[in-house]
């Protein structure tokens, strides 16, 4: 039942037909097959998608509704369990560490992953090559296999519990990605734009800046909100450094209010798991396209 | 032309060629020396000192040459949570890898509504914060009105009522290690489908007319063509899953067994930072570090040798 029986005889047409946008003639059991498939791959899609529809659902019925056989569609929906987790200080002191720690991170990155970024791109110097792969190295160091001497270090110097702590981790970790990212976007501008404009008389920051700069926009834009998922996201050293509740991130927050309210309180769980990724999914969803292209340009053009 | 780079060669003749690029790179690398290197210094020259709570409070640490390493290798419990991270891992690691390009070989032949549906699935999966999937499938697989127990005793499988998912290793692990497998297909999807749109139709369409089959097409065309990716994105699950900490410290902390569920990351921080011992946790964490940086090694050449062919 394979194709290339049928196709064998009229090798030449059915070359010429099998590469126009039409495709070719299918025999019946391949039409079977490919309906087959688009169903399983909507099953795929279901299967995929249930858990954050099941937190979603959940979030939206009461403690009732969720305490007995389950039920597949919120009715009547309710937003109790959001206006509990609203009117939690818990929650929103959690948000104000979140976005303090992700500024202190997003900025110092940022800022020095783009000098970093201009030195590797724009100058030839000697052990540049081995400059790449060391950020690429560092960049794969797990903070699971650094963390004992990171927890000693902030505590040594006064900085547990503490969002410039927390935050320097954070910058560190981000750095080598960003300046991997950031690599990719300034290679993307070609460097005669920048002679040009010193023909014109603009000496060499001048050019850098002028021409340079406004293109690598987008760049930056999308290097930095790279870093800020990773931040947001954090859960590992925000579990070491972060001790007090008071200077609980969200993840940790979030962790901290499963543990407290285990088999009470799921729908208000639920809520505040939606109210987590809210943001970070729509963030997401608006930058992922430019996102991949950054990482693919920084890994390709190695 | 000429005159251009005349003028610039005698700009950077002035000083130094190293010393611009040095001082643009200055910041970036202080942030890095400050926040790993100085800590991976202290945790190497910690991991050959005896240091523990003596030590915290006061106690000048005593360096005790290979001691910490003596002790972790001659305590099998280290051995049996480096055979369950390398199991995990090499588990996770394959069937990531064997769904992902699944899916994504899948992908190419969906009509475009359906691949739309597909991939917008996958990128809410992706997307989502890991503590906010983390709460949604403990809710899932919670012992008493969790919707997996409530199916499986509806299947007739009886013994799922009340089943405390987390109250044994290994079905901690398996929880832990869908939630894995669940979050990193997407990528691998992507990355994939991406190289594979890349592979030239007409080579695939003449591998047809020589009369190969589908699978043989799919062996001998599609894989070598997209190999290079593969090696890639197979060989990150491999980093990213021996180091699995999240998934199993929060499925812990939410009344899980934690000796028999224990990987690299979670024991590091058990002796560590919860029993205080940081000397031999220190080394513990250098032997994870090792590790990560071997299969690093590979990461790092095939980036390299795509780099070159590309």
């Amino acid at each position: 039942m394979s194709a290339p029986a049928a196709a064998a005889p009229v090798a030449p047409v059915g070359r010429l037909s099998a590469t126009a946008p039409g495709r070719v003639v299918r025999s019946r059991s391949q039409r079977v097959r490919r309906v087959v498939l688009q169903v399983v791959a909507v099953l795929v899609a279901v299967l995929w998608v249930f858990p954050i529809y099941w937190m979603v659902n959940s979030s939206l019925q009461s403690s009732a509704d969720l305490s007995g056989d389950p039920h597949f569609w919120p009715s009547p929906a309710e937003l109790g369990n959001y206006s509990r987790i609203l009117s939690d200080a818990t929650f929103w002191s959690a948000l104000r560490v979140s976005a303090t720690v992700t500024v202190i991170a997003v900025a110092v990155a940022l800022f020095s992953a783009f000098f970093a970024a201009v030195a590797l791109t724009r100058f030839r110097f000697r052990g540049r090559t081995s400059m790449v792969i060391t950020v690429l190295v560092i960049q794969m160091i797990p903070a699971e296999a650094l963390f004992i001497s990171q927890y000693r270090m902030l505590d040594s110097w006064g900085l547990i519990n503490s969002v410039l702590g927390l935050g320097l981790l954070y910058a560190g970790h981000s750095v080598p990605i960003t300046i991997w990212m950031l690599k990719g976007f300034v290679d993307g501008v070609p460097a005669d734009l920048e002679e040009a404009a010193m023909i014109d008389g603009c000496s060499r920051p001048g050019a850098f800046l002028r021409i340079t700069l406004p293109l690598l926009a987008p760049g930056l834009v999308a290097s930095g909100i790279f870093a800020l998922l990773a931040s947001w996201n954090e859960y590992t050293l925000a579990l070491v450094v972060m001790k007090d509740n008071s200077s609980a991130t969200l993840p940790l927050w979030l962790a901290r209010f499963n543990v407290a309210n285990e088999a009470t309180d799921w729908g208000a769980i639920m809520a505040g798991s939606t109210l987590v990724a809210l943001p970070v999914v729509v963030v997401f969803l608006i930058v992922q396209g430019r996102m991949a292209k950054g990482l693919v340009a920084g890994a390709v053009k190695g | 032309m000429s005159t251009v780079s005349a003028t610039t060669g005698r700009r950077t003749g002035r000083r130094p060629q190293w010393l611009t690029p040095l001082l643009l790179g200055l910041p970036a690398l202080a942030v890095v020396l400050l926040s790993q290197g100085y800590p991976l210094v202290r945790q190497l020259v910690m991991s050959f000192q005896e240091f523990g709570l003596r030590q915290q409070f006061g106690q000048p640490p005593e360096f005790v040459g290979l001691r910490n390493y003596a002790a972790v290798f001659s305590d099998s419990v280290f051995w049996v949570v480096l055979a369950r991270s390398i199991v995990f891992c090499a588990v996770c690691a394959a069937l990531t890898m064997l769904l992902g390009v699944a899916f994504a070989v899948m992908m190419t032949r969906l009509v475009p509504a359906v691949r739309v549906v597909l991939q917008s699935a996958m990128l809410l999966a992706w997307a989502i914060p890991v503590l906010s999937s983390l709460t949604v499938w403990q809710w899932l697989f919670n012992t008493r009105n969790g919707l997996v127990n409530w199916v499986l005793v509806r299947s007739g499988l009886d013994q799922f009522d009340r089943y405390a998912w987390l109250l044994q290793g290994t079905t901690l692990l398996v929880i832990a290690g869908v939630i894995v497998i669940w979050m990193s297909v997407p990528l691998v999807v992507f990355m994939v489908y991406a190289s594979l749109t890349q592979l030239d139709p007409e080579v695939l369409e003449a591998a047809e007319l020589d009369g190969a089959s589908g699978w043989q097409r799919f062996r001998y065309v599609t894989v070598p063509g997209v190999a290079p990716v593969l090696m890639l994105v197979g060989l990150l699950q491999i980093i990213w899953d021996i180091r699995v900490f999240t998934q199993i410290s929060v499925l812990q902390d939410a009344g899980g067994v934690a000796e028999e569920s224990n990987l690299l990351g979670t024991y590091v921080y058990q002796i560590g930072l919860g029993q205080g011992n940081y000397g031999m946790g220190s080394a513990v964490a250098m032997v994870m570090l090792v590790i990560t940086l071997a299969l690093t090694a590979g990461y790092v050449r095939s980036l390299v040798r795509q780099g070159a062919t590309a």
